[in-house]
């Protein structure tokens, strides 16, 4: 992007209070000639793509394109593919250095911090986001605890404030779920847990701790005066316990994601399975749960005890048991630059080709309740999609263009852009980042 | 002499092992400089490479193994990884790649702690990794020993092809420790005082041997380092600033001594330094991560170097948590996508590291009289979706899986 062109766009963000009001108002454009992977439906080619303030209003083959306004901006994308935006599920960019991430050393379930409270927008990982075509991340705090906070959904929009790149829900509320851990990462030394069991008991006491602050709410009914005190901590399970908050958990072994499956049976939430290492050891229990499965891919198995039998297959196998699949970065475990490799990967261990590209797209969007909004190209939804000069899973693919909520975020061609796509001096982060176990390298 | 008795042993019993392969690919990627083979053959024959050639020129007497693929390569070349002492497991115990007991510790041998059962080697040779030049990790001023070893074999003896490689070393940030060495400095200053200790030392021993004078204590930390003082064995230099790399080359200055570059993610700042001082690189992973000393990496900087002519190797390198090992056709693959064409990015894990490890007349590219090491692949190898169809190392074929 020009400097000049994120100058205006900084101050579009500054100026614009609300989230929907950033699109550019009678901003009408064309993309003809490309490739076009709706992903919901049949690819079409030739086709075309024309977006109105912020949003898709025409997908179709070049055979119907008419130009119904002279004023119409056209884009010529011959030879290239336009696909939606990419979804990750799992980030952790903008959460490190010296205070980041989210929970601290004090107790094991921090429900009550949001991960938005550390976002550092001007981190380098957002524009190595956008090089790689992610639109839309959820970035989670870390697995060190049973809970480390509630994730935030964001927009790769760029911001002077993380309010600039919130997803807000229907009533103004920034959306996000709640970051949860077991297995090995989040056991340590007391107040932490020492054991799985352990674990579990401090889970199922923080959520019938909940239940109670819940019935307390009810029973005052419209009466402040009877209302328990407000805690942020239970009031945030307590969404969870109403529905309203997606859990995202962290779980690789079988017998630890049978674990999240169990807990959330017996407290009735929706739960999102994340890294699920072993999900191929007990997919058809995943399936039977209904619980939708986003996973890692690494290059080697093992590094730490709970992924030792990481396969490639795990997303084969869960989507032909029926689980939803998608996958996510966990950046920087995986750079966001390549995250088109992570279900290219699975597909070389057999995963549809299909559910491949849904996995990037409108599967991550119905995990993170914004299925509605984003993750394919359909009149209506939010402009989020990338131009590509090839297929999506070939190495030698470049992402040429990201676009969200209708404007070039984006230009492979542009220098300082570039710089973020291929690397070089400035394009990196002088810091550590915060991650759980990372830091000390032997977990 | 022992090490040489297992040698023979070794080939006796590949001798007795090996059948004969016949290996047809659509493409032949000799790697010998020549053109690629279409329609292609290649027959092994006693473990090692006996023909090679067009299709039509292959004369099977029916008793031959036959492997058919896509495209047929060279075993691939690892530059640098530290499989085999790093474990899988990740736990204590299953780290041998390093000691933290002191700082300078050349005497540390990989053949020590090499464990040939170690599961990431059978997970990398599923992707037609054949050698790996593997060792002691990059993590403190001198870590230890590195060796070049075969990806098969039930002992460390079957699977060496040279015990002692190089001496691993570090001058960046892995280097620094809580205490001692606290700084670059001061690790500089140890690191070179030490040389010239083990310089005094080796001209002791010389001395002894001529004068019949007292012979020096024996000190094994000493006699490592003078095999490097007198240029039989490289310092491998872990660096990734532009100054640490700077240091590197003053160091070379200063004791004439062989080096190879080992990460180098600001190697595009130094390049006419790098030309003009004649060293090998084993570039970082494409895919390391780019934060710390690592924040200004760029994926073209394999292009870039081999463009101005330096020696480049792609490493999978080392990894302290998750993945615990890279996938060095993975990273020659980005490589590949940024900049170099496949046949470099193809050379930089077959027969550059062979050149730079001395190992080209056996391993790296696919000649008459080389050992039979090759890997099939059922498309591009650097394509994601593509899979490693067969391995074969010294005539047998240790992998048919698709990976």
């Amino acid at each position: 992007m020009h400097r000049m062109t994120l100058l205006l766009t900084l101050l579009a963000a500054v100026l614009n209070m609300s989230e929907s009001a950033m699109a550019h108002p009678g901003h009408k454009e064309a993309f003809l000639n490309a490739r076009v992977i709706p992903v919901n439906s049949p690819a079409i080619e030739p086709g075309y793509l024309i977006i109105e303030n912020g949003k898709i209003v025409e997908v179709g083959p070049m055979s119907q394109w008419v130009q119904d306004s002279p004023a119409i901006k056209t884009r010529d994308c011959t030879g290239q593919t336009i696909m939606p935006g990419l979804i990750c599920t799992h980030s952790h960019i903008g959460i490190q250095g010296k205070g980041g991430g989210g929970a601290d050393g004090s107790t094991p379930i921090q429900p009550e911090v949001r991960i938005l409270d550390t976002i550092d927008i001007n981190n380098a990982g957002f524009r190595r986001a956008l090089a790689g075509g992610l639109t839309c991340l959820n970035i989670m705090p870390g697995s060190g605890h049973l809970s480390s906070g509630q994730t935030a959904y964001v927009k790769v929009r760029p911001a002077k404030q993380v309010e600039d790149m919130l997803i807000l829900d229907a009533n103004g509320k920034p959306m996000g779920g709640l970051k949860m851990a077991n297995g090995t990462n989040p056991q340590r030394d007391a107040p932490f847990p020492g054991t799985r069991a352990k674990s579990a008991a401090l889970v199922r006491q923080a959520f019938m701790d909940a239940q109670d602050y819940q019935r307390k709410m009810d029973l005052a009914g419209d009466d402040p005066d009877k209302r328990p005190d407000r805690n942020l901590k239970l009031e945030t399970l307590a969404e969870v316990l109403r529905g309203e908050r997606v859990v995202h958990h962290h779980t690789h072994r079988h017998d630890d994601i049978l674990t999240v499956l169990r807990l959330a049976d017996e407290f009735d939430f929706r739960v999102v399975l994340h890294h699920v290492s072993d999900g191929w050891k007990v997919a058809d229990e995943i399936a039977e749960a209904g619980a939708p499965c986003s996973i890692i891919l690494i290059d080697s198995p093992g590094g730490k005890q709970e992924a030792v039998d990481l396969a490639y297959d795990t997303g084969r196998i869960l989507d032909e048991a029926g689980a939803l699949v998608a996958f996510h970065t966990d950046d920087l475990i995986t750079d966001s630059r390549w995250f088109r490799r992570m279900p290219a990967l699975a597909m070389r261990a057999g995963l549809d080709r299909q559910t491949a590209l849904e996995s990037l797209t409108i599967n991550a969007a119905k995990m993170l309740d914004l299925d509605h909004r984003i993750g394919s190209l359909e009149p209506g939804k939010d402009a989020d999609f990338i131009i590509l000069d090839g297929d999506p899973f070939s190495i030698y693919t470049n992402n040429l263009a990201t676009f969200v909520d209708g404007k070039q975020v984006f230009d492979l061609s542009d220098p300082d852009d570039r710089l973020y796509a291929v690397g070089g001096m400035g394009a990196g982060n002088p810091m550590r980042p915060y991650l759980c176990c990372i830091d000390e390298g032997h977990e | 002499m022992r090490l040489l008795i297992s040698l023979l042993v070794l080939t006796l019993c590949n001798l007795a092992s090996a059948e004969t392969l016949l290996v047809f690919g659509d493409e032949v990627w000799t790697m010998n400089g020549k053109e690629l083979i279409k329609d292609g053959y290649v027959l092994i024959k006693d473990g090692r490479i006996a023909e090679v050639g067009p299709a039509s020129n292959a004369t099977p007497d029916g008793t031959e193994r036959i492997l058919r693929g896509r495209i047929v390569t060279p075993g691939l070349v690892d530059a640098h990884t530290c499989v085999g002492l790093a474990g899988h497991l990740n736990s204590d115990h299953d780290r041998d790649e390093l000691d933290r007991t002191t700082s300078i510790q050349p005497h540390l041998r990989a053949i020590d702690a090499y464990n040939p059962h170690e599961r990431l080697i059978e997970w990398v040779r599923g992707f037609g990794v054949t050698t790996m030049h593997t060792g002691h990790a990059p993590q403190a001023l001198v870590s230890g020993q590195t060796m070049l070893v075969k990806t098969t074999g039930n002992r460390v003896e079957d699977a060496t092809i040279r015990p002692r490689a190089m001496i691993a070393c570090s001058l960046s940030d892995t280097a620094i420790r809580e205490k001692s060495p606290g700084s670059r400095a001061k690790a500089f200053a140890m690191l070179r005082q030490r040389l010239l200790d083990a310089a005094h030392h080796d001209r002791q021993m010389t001395q002894s041997d001529t004068e019949e004078a007292k012979p020096p204590k024996p000190d094994l930390e000493l006699e490592a380092l003078a095999s490097v003082l007198r240029g039989e064995t490289p310092l491998l230099i872990h660096a990734h600033r532009a100054r640490d790399i700077a240091n590197a080359l003053r160091l070379k200055r200063e004791f004439d001594i062989p080096i190879v570059l080992d990460g180098a993610a600001e190697a595009h700042l130094m390049i006419d330094e790098l030309k003009e001082a004649d060293i090998p690189v084993f570039i970082h992973p494409t895919m390391i991560r780019p934060y710390g000393e690592c924040e200004n990496l760029s994926f073209e900087t394999a292009s870039k170097l081999i463009k101005a002519g330096i020696p480049v190797a792609m490493q999978s390198g080392y990894e302290s948590y998750v993945p615990r090992t890279r996938v060095v056709l993975y990273e020659a693959g980005m490589a590949a996508a940024n900049g170099c064409s496949r046949e470099e990015a193809m050379r930089m894990i077959t027969i550059e590291p062979a050149r730079i490890l001395g190992i080209d007349e056996r391993v790296g590219s696919i000649e008459i009289g080389k050992d039979g090491d090759l890997a099939i692949y059922d498309g591009d190898p650097f394509e994601w979706t593509t899979h490693c169809t067969g391995v074969v190392i010294d005539g047998s074929v240790v992998s048919d899986q698709p990976r």
